[in-house]
């Protein structure tokens, strides 16, 4: 194995499969807790952590777990993770554990775990596995934070929570309230939809199969789109 | 009685569960292009969380609290979620064939939709909901929210097909716009309740 499909695994999740703005995938997160850039770092690094576990532990098992029962196998060894860093969270870092509230335990359904889940740490060694939920998790991150700074610069006048324009314009309330999420996220995938056009890849597929329906089956189309086996 | 109908109310208009709590998006975008199936998907989601919210109400108050389990919440609700859909799938196809049809397909789906999952934990993090009825009440009143969002919004991607719309901003970016708008009208709703 070179060294050049390590590092191509690593950061195939930072641009061209960023998991937000290019795979479309765990959007409910991203929408809900973008209120502000703190925000999007807490959430992005609980997920990434509860993705090198999983990711980990999946991998170890992948010959172990029977075909048939994957899904819900690959659920419970989500939630073990997940239960781990609530539990952290809410005992060293209560401020983020009311921020985030409901969407901490919410992380067991998001799409992304489960996606790599099944798309790589099923088909893949252990290292290559945890370089992935690494590039997979900083990529995710990246992408909240990014949406969280433009909608806390516009709706809240300041970045980090330092104040940037507050004091010269009023802010506009309405990109931190839910019509700003779907605002901000719609206009983000339509500018990497236009970068990506110029260096000539497929624009970013909605999740509208009909056979789809839900996060589960996001996974089930994306598959034959984006399969990323490393030959060992 | 009164409370109830808050409940209620506030599950369908001022906390729905698509447009103001983001739980569900998934299903919200991808299956709301034609109108029936987004009929069939939210009776099959508010059937599911109606009758999720009736088992992990007890569970968890009567068997995780008293045993000072509470931490386990995540992993054992999920895991009722996922027994309960097979169930429920298992009972649809031997009695009612023809229901099975209609939404059997959406069914084994909706293990992994955050609005199920989410409903159930709100149940315990809601301050207004101290009793099993009241938890009944509020799964109700969120999968009747989302039908609404579902109903809606699939009305006005309809209107979005026949429109001339820039290159880069075709398919996921308009949607996203298009469902701002329409969370932005439910934000009308806000202090009813």
């Amino acid at each position: 194995m070179s060294k050049q499909s390590c590092f191509s695994v690593l950061t195939a999740g930072l641009i061209k499969e960023n998991p937000v703005l290019r795979l479309v995938l765990g959007t409910c997160p991203v929408l809900a807790i973008t209120t502000s850039a703190i925000n999007g770092i807490g959430m992005g690094i609980a997920a990434t952590l509860v993705l090198i576990g999983s990711n980990l532990v999946i991998s170890l098992l992948r010959k172990l777990i029977p075909d048939k029962v994957r899904i819900p196998a690959y659920i419970t060894i989500i939630a073990g993770f997940v239960s781990i860093i609530q539990m952290l969270v809410k005992a060293y870092l209560p401020t983020i554990d009311a921020a985030l509230g409901i969407y901490l335990p919410l992380i067991v359904v998001n799409c992304i775990i489960l996606a790599r889940a099944e798309m790589f740490a099923s088909k893949n060694n252990v290292f290559l596995s945890v370089l992935d939920a690494i590039g997979m998790g900083i990529g995710f991150t990246a992408a909240l934070v990014l949406m969280g700074s433009v909608r806390e610069l516009i709706g809240a006048g300041t970045l980090f929570s330092l104040p940037v324009t507050s004091n010269v314009i009023d802010p506009m309330l309405v990109m931190i309230l839910p019509p700003g999420g779907f605002f901000v996220f719609g206009v983000l995938v339509a500018l990497s939809n236009k970068l990506s056009e110029k260096s000539g890849k497929k624009p970013a597929k909605t999740p509208d199969c009909a056979e789809c329906g839900s996060c589960d089956g996001c996974i089930n189309c994306k598959e034959s789109e984006s399969e990323v086996t490393v030959n060992e | 009685m009164n409370e109830y109908i808050s409940i209620l109310l506030a599950g369908l208009l001022t906390e729905n569960m698509v447009l103001a709590k983001f739980l569900g998006i998934c299903s919200f975008l991808g299956v709301s292009k034609k109108i029936n199936t987004a009929f069939s998907m939210s009776v099959a989601v508010t059937l599911v969380m109606v009758i999720a919210s009736a088992v992990t109400y007890p569970v968890y108050s009567c068997l995780l609290v008293p045993y000072s389990l509470e931490y386990l919440q995540t992993v054992v609700f999920i895991l009722i979620i996922a027994a309960l859909v097979q169930l429920i799938e298992i009972v649809l196809r031997k009695f009612l064939p023809s229901v099975y049809k209609a939404f059997g397909i959406y069914l084994p789906l909706i293990t992994t939709n955050c609005a199920i999952l989410g409903i159930t934990i709100l149940n315990f993090t809601n301050q207004r909901i101290d009793c099993f009825a009241k938890a009944i009440v509020n799964a109700l009143g969120a999968g009747l929210g989302f039908m609404l969002a579902m109903l809606l919004f699939s009305g006005v991607r309809k209107k979005l097909e026949s429109c001339n719309i820039p290159k880069a901003l075709q398919g996921l970016p308009i949607t996203l716009i298009a469902a701002s708008i329409v969370s932005l009208s439910f934000m009308g709703f806000s202090g009813i309740v």
